[in-house]
């Protein structure tokens, strides 16, 4: 009799989900789904927050395997802290992103996590950077990922343009989010964006019954 | 050379890994298609249109496995031309629709081919069918293939009701070249064809011609 593995026995909590993150004029998007769930059949969490601040203007977001994920915004938080004290300024988005990058590409063989890091520097103001999950750092102006984002891309590319103003970009990523969610079956529960601008930080959380709704729902 | 191997296209399945649509609009239809057909890493056809007709004013678009498809289309060409001399009128789009069901539940196992039916007839105007592994269900709109997963985001958000034959053009045309840019198995050029109450139209669109976006 063949022995019947649950698939999340075999893989583990696992953020099915959806990331992305925006450039608009003067800042940054960046946001996520809130559902964790345990191999396509469970829902683990309806309300994690896979938005996590590695510095004061720099925020990562975290795709893949939850463990993984978790382990690598410590290390890279630990990291970061360190080397702010040592620069005695604040990090450039580029350094967490490196950091990032760096645990990544080492620990290839082991991890199954991928990042989008956005934040807002002096030196070249609102950027974001994706690593994935070989442990490639590159920069774009808008990028999305985890498994939502496949429904996504064709909406991405036709709606994102450069220089938005922030309310424009804000409904360009909770309308992207939206639909992902509504065709993932691994993504839900409520929108989480942050903004990161010069100025400073702004959370924002949408439930389910206000998000957009299109012409099916 | 001893032990050469031979070019792998030549024992790849052939797919028409693809991107397919149909839409309704206010009087009929419109189908589109890329034109790409893969055998594995390579394209063993740059131009092929995917639309394919069942009738006069009834086409399907072709997706998954390209001999598969083929044949379900033929078939039911047949059969639909048989079922309209005996009803001695147009055949209505989904009956043609059940007729490619029938044949996708009852082989669902040997078959790996997915056709969308959209026409027009006189009792029901314009109608879009999908009917993936030998389901039947009627749509406003259905996407398919490869090719597909890329464009619900973009399909769920644009997708008005009632749209002129005009606006529903440009639609699939935008949804084809955003799916095009993003999967490797659909590309090439776009095929349409627009069946209304007057007539069907075909029409190609070159690649350089296609709408691009900001990132091109």
């Amino acid at each position: 009799m063949e022995k019947h593995y649950t698939d999340s026995q075999v893989k583990g909590v696992s953020t099915g989900t959806t990331i992305l993150a925006a450039i608009f004029d003067g800042g940054v998007v960046i946001g996520s789904d809130s559902r964790a769930s345990m191999g396509g059949e469970y829902v683990s969490s309806k309300t994690i927050n896979k938005v996590v601040q590695v510095h004061d203007q720099i925020f990562c977001c975290m795709a893949g395997s939850l463990a993984d994920a978790q382990a690598v915004t410590k290390a890279a938080k630990f990291h970061l802290s360190f080397h702010s004290v040592q620069m005695e300024h604040p990090p450039l988005v580029i350094a967490a992103a490196s950091v990032l990058k760096e645990l990544c590409y080492k620990n290839k063989e082991e991890l199954q996590a991928g990042f989008i890091t956005a934040g807002w520097d002096k030196k070249k103001g609102p950027q974001v950077y994706v690593v994935s999950l070989g442990g490639m750092l590159i920069s774009q102006p808008v990028t999305i990922g985890g498994s939502g984002s496949t429904y996504i891309y064709g909406y991405v590319d036709a709606k994102y343009k450069p220089n938005m103003t922030r309310e424009e970009c804000m409904q360009f990523a909770t309308n992207a989010l939206a639909l992902a969610m509504g065709r993932d079956n691994v993504s839900g529960g409520v929108a989480h964006l942050v903004v990161i601008t010069g100025k400073g930080v702004e959370h924002v959380v949408v439930p389910g019954d206000k998000l957009p709704r299109f012409h099916d729902e | 050379m001893l032990g050469e191997a031979e070019p792998q296209w030549l024992t790849e399945e052939v797919k028409t890994g693809t991107t397919i649509i149909a839409i309704e609009f206010n009087g009929g239809v419109v189908l589109g298609s890329d034109s790409r057909v893969s055998a594995g890493q390579s394209v063993v056809n740059r131009v092929m249109n995917k639309l394919s007709p069942l009738h006069d004013k009834i086409y399907c678009a072709l997706s998954g496995s390209a001999a598969d498809a083929q044949t379900i289309a033929e078939m039911v060409n047949y059969q639909l031309d048989v079922h309209s001399m005996e009803i001695g009128e147009d055949p209505q789009v989904r009956s043609a629709a059940t007729l490619v069901k029938n044949i996708s539940y009852k082989y669902k196992e040997e078959l790996s081919a997915h056709l969308i039916v959209a026409g027009w007839d006189r009792r029901e105007g314009g109608q879009v069918f999908a009917t993936l592994k030998g389901l039947l269900t009627r749509q406003p709109f259905a996407v398919g293939g490869s090719g597909s997963s890329y464009v619900y985001g973009f399909v769920d958000a644009e997708y008005r009701k009632g749209m002129n034959k005009k606006d529903c053009q440009q639609f699939v045309v935008n949804t084809l070249s955003l799916a095009m840019n993003r999967d490797g198995s659909s590309g090439g050029v776009a095929y349409l064809v627009t069946i209304d109450e007057h007539g069907t139209e075909e029409d190609v669109i070159l690649g350089n011609d296609l709408p691009t976006f900001f990132d091109q």
